[in-house]
């Protein structure tokens, strides 16, 4: 099915209306059990192989509150700069769905445990913008459905839907942001600046991996657009479930064009759900919201309220880690690098390995040179992260060290890190085993740069003459013979020497 | 005290998916009128600083450690299914044909 939606362009749009944006981000927590039963929430298990009659909703069982859980709600509304309520309760979310096996959704209505707070995004060329926080409240996830007999999966079309409810009852944090305005023109910037610090922000706490690919974290985002100088918001989409850093940006960008060519064009945007697309950056309707969702919210009368004790919120203010913009300022600064050098690191997922390997020893320069060299071109090639490859953060600042001694150069380093790479055991036993060593035995370098000179009598006459520059004929036939494990910056020293030229 | 309508009472009998006869929505625009009437009568005695409660217990705070306790077997998770497939409940067709 192909939808054709008219476009306007993204210049054209934003030269006649400012966008104004919502973000919902739903994080789904990593403690070991659900949120309100202890059955385990480990990946990967046998469909059904992790529910009980809590999370099944069979009658008679009783939830009660993780209290991981709750803490990493804290912690979370604490690192959002929010405040964390003194007494607050679950509520029944009331809906008829077949991945939710209660017929309710246990969440928070009213009273959520964190609210008005914010967060500052860095975008790429420094900028900071404010994007305020509404709340952030305490939910379960849904069970996983697998919808039979229709096109690629797909719920249209669908003979019957299959179920496995080991994710339902995982505890959730919703965090909701207040209407973005002002972010003009760089709109889908900020939402995709917004999300990515979220995430950052998520695993400094330690509460979740927040990895987008395995729907730890989810988006959905509301967009509408007012006319310039207007200050009433216009209606919005919802466009659910969009799952990567750059689909929040294209899927704001696509949204501000289509609603720009609905409204250029006399037409009103009807208030839908929309579904966003992977392959195309578009986005289709869904449902739409013919009366006001009714959910029916009631305070869930199976939990008790949670009062956080102002000890205990002061207690997680005091353990909170530094924030990550905060932190990667610093580390740019301590580094001396640009804005741009860092926003590479962090985007590469190399800030925590060239940390761990400064504190192992190594210099910035270097832990930054292979980390975002060599290893990165590796994790790109083998389609991993850099946290994946089998290296770590000590076997790099070792490697780095036996460059500093000089027993390796930097050829050899990269040999070093292959072997290591290649699972043939630690740095020193890479070296050991490959025979890589820094020919620094004098004598045996002077015999080869002898017979490098005498191979090659007319480049050695021309740096006689003056021709430094072609110093470096001489210094690759010495690498060569010597298989590459000469330290280059001393033959060429011992070349000049022996030809009786000085440099500069 | 205004009452509660016909079209109330099929609203709310859609939305917990419950098929209502005719006379059944008059009986129970009736009845519900009666108990919400009668319910609305505590609003009449409790003032201001009477907190609405929710729970009939005064605790707060009752958590749990996170750690993990057996769960069903799937065999027993799905015994009660009326259907299963592929060791997962299955359930009808959630959307109908458009
Ligand atoms: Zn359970």
């Amino acid at each position: 099915m192909t939808v054709t939606t008219d476009l306007v362009s993204y210049e054209d749009a934003l030269a006649s209306y400012d966008p104004v944006m919502g973000l919902e981000v739903h994080v789904e927590l990593g403690t070991r059990t659900k949120m309100f039963c202890g059955c385990s929430t480990e990946l990967g298990a046998e469909p059904n192989s992790q529910t009980c009659p809590t999370c099944l909703g069979l009658p008679g069982s009783l939830p009660v509150v993780n209290a991981v859980g709750v803490e990493s709600a804290i912690k979370i509304g604490l690192a959002l700069h929010c405040e964390i309520a003194e007494w607050c309760r679950f509520a029944r979310k009331n809906y008829f769905y077949p991945d939710m096996p209660k017929n309710f959704q246990t969440s928070q209505y009213d009273e959520p445990i964190a609210f008005n707070g914010y967060l500052d995004v860095q975008l790429e060329d420094g900028e900071v913008f404010r994007v305020e926080i509404e709340r952030a409240h305490m939910e379960e996830d849904t069970g996983k459905s697998t919808h039979v007999g229709g096109a690629t999966g797909r719920i249209h079309g669908a003979s019957h839907s299959l179920l496995d409810y080991n994710r339902a009852g995982i505890p959730l944090i919703e965090i909701v942001t207040k209407p973005i305005v002002g972010a003009g023109d760089r709109a889908p910037e900020v939402a995709k600046a917004y999300v990515a610090e979220l995430r950052e922000l998520i695993r400094a706490l330690g509460v979740s991996e927040a990895r987008m690919e395995m729907g730890q974290m989810r988006c959905d985002v509301n967009l509408s657009l007012m006319p310039k100088g207007s200050e009433t918001f216009g209606t919005r989409s919802e466009t659910k479930n969009v799952n990567s850093l750059r689909s929040v940006e294209r899927a704001v960008r696509f949204e501000v064009q289509r609603h720009a060519a609905v409204l250029g064009d006399g037409g009103t945007i009807v208030q839908e759900t929309r579904h966003f697309h992977e392959d195309d950056g578009t986005t289709t309707s869904g449902r739409v919201k013919e009366e006001a969702e009714d959910y029916r919210y009631f305070p869930e009368p199976d939990l008790v309220p949670v009062a956080p004790s102002r000890e205990w919120v002061e207690e997680l203010r005091a353990a909170l880690p530094e924030l990550p913009r905060v932190r990667r300022n610093r580390l740019r600064e301590e580094w001396g690098i640009s804005e741009h050098d860092m926003q590479s690191i962090l985007n590469a997922g190399a800030i925590d390995p060239i940390v761990a390997t400064i504190e192992a020893g190594a210099d910035p320069v270097s832990a930054r040179k292979w980390w975002m060299g060599e290893l990165a071109r590796n994790a790109n090639e083998s389609g991993r992260s850099l946290d994946e490859l089998p290296i770590t953060p000590e076997q790099v600042a070792r490697v780095t060290a036996l460059v500093v001694d000089g027993s390796l150069n930097d050829k050899l380093a990269r040999q070093v890190i292959e072997g290591v790479l290649a699972g043939e055991g630690d740095p020193d036993a890479v070296v050991e085993k490959r025979g890589l060593k820094v020919v620094s035995d004098e004598g045996a370098l002077g015999v080869a740069v002898d017979e490098a000179i005498a191979g090659n009598a007319a480049i050695a006459d021309k740096i006689r003459g003056g021709k430094v520059a072609a110093v470096g004929a001489l210094v690759g036939a010495v690498m060569k013979a010597t298989r590459g494990q000469a330290d280059a910056a001393r033959v060429k020293e011992l070349i000049l020497e022996k030809l009786g030229v000085s440099e500069g | 005290m205004p009452g509660i309508t016909r079209e109330e009472v099929a609203h709310l009998a859609r939305l917990a998916r419950l098929e209502l006869k005719a006379e059944e929505l008059d009986h129970f625009a009736g009845q519900l009128d009666d108990i919400i009437g009668a319910v609305a009568r505590v609003a009449e005695v409790a003032d201001r600083d009477v907190p609405p409660t929710s729970h009939p217990l005064p605790l707060t705070n009752v958590m749990r450690a996170d750690e993990v306790r057996p769960s069903l077997t799937p065999e027993q998770a799905l015994s009660c299914a009326p259907a299963q497939e592929q060791q997962r409940f299955k359930v009808p067709q959630i959307l109908g044909e458009d």
